[in-house]
């Protein structure tokens, strides 16, 4: 079988690398030689039937249109109802939730596809490492994951959704130290960098639930080495030494 | 007034000095500073009775001052900031170094125009492009268009502008007198989002908004290969110095700008051949015996020119990466880069942030080695003999040049 990948309106939400997840998950199918599709659909085309959706960051403006256009298409809401996985990142995440913020300051309805609301509150914006532990939601074991976050809006999670993760450096979500969500087999997240170059258990662990099946071990040394690279820029302790991660 | 103007005229000097001997810096931005400390109004007192040009835009303008500045030099002395200091106090440096020149060409952070605008009074603005640069710590690239279409309401001088790029037109809605120039989108991955409206830009032949009435204006200045046209008259040829087709686009820019400005056509083409390496870039440097030409990109745009320039050669390259606060602090950009055009050619990742750079080459099949010093890297890529090619975005590029 194949599993088929789609990044979603590039032209709209691509902004801080994050098209490199869809390359990211891409090569490591190929890498194992399984079949694998990867199409980049632009916002004025519907989207195909995916196993696996994937969303980027983006400004304020192409993300007011990207919720328009995504909410408008049939086939994608149709895909979501029959389980399809989601990936997504930052404005991506945003309007996945049941509201988000523009640049004027006001809300426009989200897809509600995670039971979480995104609000503009006084806090300055959230620049910099972003460094979160696994929850066991995830299925990935407590492994401590990295990324770059830029955002203004922060994110209430409801009885709906799990945490994707517990923040150890930085604001995530900006309530509590929560980071993400994860509903279904929908995974949001402020995660940059772009995620799953960093993180490649978080990358194996979106490929199964889009239906992969068992996956087997790849030579993840570059991408682990620069993760605990970043993670120890932070200060937080055990980023040294790959051997303290669950792989 | 005046007794502040010349003790803080006297301050810039001296502090630039200092800065100059102590080694400590090239003397632009320490004086500038302290100048604008004893009078904050020092850049506008400077900017009197003088004909000024800005040139901004996220891509090329420090190459494109030094070709204005070579354009105007065909009339007489020029003052203008060849060292990239593109903020406040670099241009306060730069007009106190050359006072009696009646002419400035001065290079503008995109960040800084409208200040530059209300301080300067200038005679015309070069507007070449803008794409993202650095979101972490920069504004996003559509509210940088928009802060520039403000600064641009009510402005009477002439602006010539890129009618190629989306953001750059957006911002010139206001003006009165805009002198368009089809100056080439190497990059319009930024350009889809409509800056007035949201809506979708369509590239076609041209472009244009799907959903208001922002489209590609008709240009006065169009070139094919070398010959410069204006309005389908040959006017000239550009036979520039320096590699890449993005430099003949902005040396195209500087042309259509020394028309309005009154210069001779023919002397000022003439002129941008002289030309040569600026502030580094394109520099062929000897390190270690290796013959390296350095070449500077900032983002994705940049990275997307200098990768078409060298597609087709076969020699060593180094690609060193930093993420320094000149830099911004988030390398996700280099996703945003198509390094596959590499897989095949020796290549090494150096750099502060080589670990993220090894990570995208991996998943873009470019097999490399890693040596995070720069100078090893090159001594490595020229191992065989020959020239090699060193790539790096602003801070990497600055530990490139001082490197022997
Ligand atoms: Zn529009």
């Amino acid at each position: 079988m194949t599993i088929r990948i789609v990044t979603v309106y590039p032209d709209l939400l691509g902004t801080y690398g994050d098209s490199g997840n869809g390359i990211v998950l891409e090569q490591r199918m190929k890498r194992r030689g399984l079949n694998v599709e990867h199409l980049r659909v632009n916002s004025h085309h519907s989207l195909p039937k995916a196993d696996l959706y994937v969303i980027g960051g983006g400004e304020d403006g192409p993300q007011g249109l990207a919720a328009e256009r995504l909410g408008n298409d049939a086939f994608f809401m149709e895909a979501v109802r029959q389980g399809a996985a989601i990936f997504a990142v930052c404005a991506g995440f945003q309007i996945l939730t049941s509201s988000f913020v523009v640049t004027d300051g006001s809300s426009r309805p989200g897809l509600g596809l995670f039971d979480a609301e995104t609000i503009r509150t006084d806090a300055p914006r959230a620049v910099g490492e972003l460094v979160v532990r696994a929850s066991a939601e995830l299925g990935i074991g407590e492994v401590l994951l990295s990324g770059f976050e830029n955002h203004g809006s922060r994110t209430t999670v409801g009885a709906g959704c799990a945490t994707f993760a517990t923040v150890l450096h930085g604001v995530g979500n900006g309530i509590g130290n929560i980071e993400g969500a994860i509903q279904e087999s929908r995974v949001g997240t402020y995660l940059h960098g772009p995620a799953l170059a960093r993180n490649p258990e978080l990358a194996d662990r979106l490929l199964v639930l889009a239906g992969s099946g068992t996956l087997s071990a790849l030579d993840d040394e570059r991408a682990l080495d620069l993760r605990a690279e970043r993670i120890s820029s932070t200060g937080v302790a055990g980023a040294n030494g790959r051997g303290g991660f669950a792989r | 007034m005046r007794v502040r103007y010349a003790v803080a005229v006297a301050a810039v000097m001296v502090m630039n000095r200092i800065s100059r001997l102590s080694g400590r810096g090239s003397g632009t931005v320490v004086g500038g500073k302290a100048g604008l400390k004893i009078d904050a109004k020092l850049l506008a007192e400077l900017s009197e009775r003088r004909s000024t040009v800005l040139i901004s835009g996220t891509n090329g303008k420090t190459t494109t001052t030094a070709f204005m500045a070579a354009a105007l030099r065909t009339r007489g002395p020029v003052a203008t900031n060849a060292t990239g200091s593109n903020m406040p106090a670099g241009h306060v440096a730069a007009l106190v170094e050359h006072r009696d020149a009646f002419q400035v060409a001065l290079e503008v952070d995109e960040a800084y125009l409208a200040h530059s605008i209300v301080a300067t009074h200038p005679d015309a603005i070069v507007l070449l492009n803008l794409s993202r640069d650095q979101l972490d710590r920069m504004n996003e690239v559509r509210k940088l268009a928009e802060r520039w279409r403000t600064a641009l309401e009510g402005y009477s001088g002439i602006v010539i502008a890129n009618a190629d790029d989306p953001m750059v037109v957006h911002a010139t809605r206001a003006v009165a007198k805009t002198i368009f120039v089809e100056a080439g989108l190497v990059w319009s991955d930024d350009a889809i989002g409509c800056p007035s409206c949201g809506g979708e830009i369509v590239f076609g032949h041209g472009w244009a908004c799907d959903a208001c009435d922002l489209d590609q204006p008709p240009a006065r200045w169009r070139r094919e290969g070398k010959r410069v046209f204006a309005l389908d008259q040959q006017r000239g040829n550009l036979e520039i110095s320096i590699p890449g087709s993005f430099n003949v686009d902005n040396a195209l820019l500087v042309v259509a700008a020394s028309e309005a400005l009154g210069l001779d056509v023919g002397a000022v083409c003439s002129a941008l051949t002289s030309v040569g390496t600026v502030a580094g870039r394109f520099e062929h440097r000897s390190i270690g015996g290796v013959d390296a030409e350095l070449m500077l990109a900032k983002n994705p745009a940049g990275w997307a020119a200098l990768l078409a320039m060298v597609a087709g050669q076969s020699n060593p390259i180094v690609v060193s990466i930093n993420a320094r606060i000149a830099d911004g602090a988030d390398p996700s950009w280099l996703w945003d880069v198509d390094f596959s055009q590499l897989a095949g050619r020796t290549v090494i990742a150096s750099g502060d942030r080589w670990r993220d750079l090894s990570v995208r080459l991996d998943y873009a099949d470019v097999a490399h080695h890693c040596e995070p010093d720069s100078r090893q890297a090159v001594l490595r890529a020229g191992h065989g003999g020959g020239r090699v090619v060193a790539m790096a975005n602003y801070t990497a590029f600055g530990d490139l040049r001082k490197l022997s």
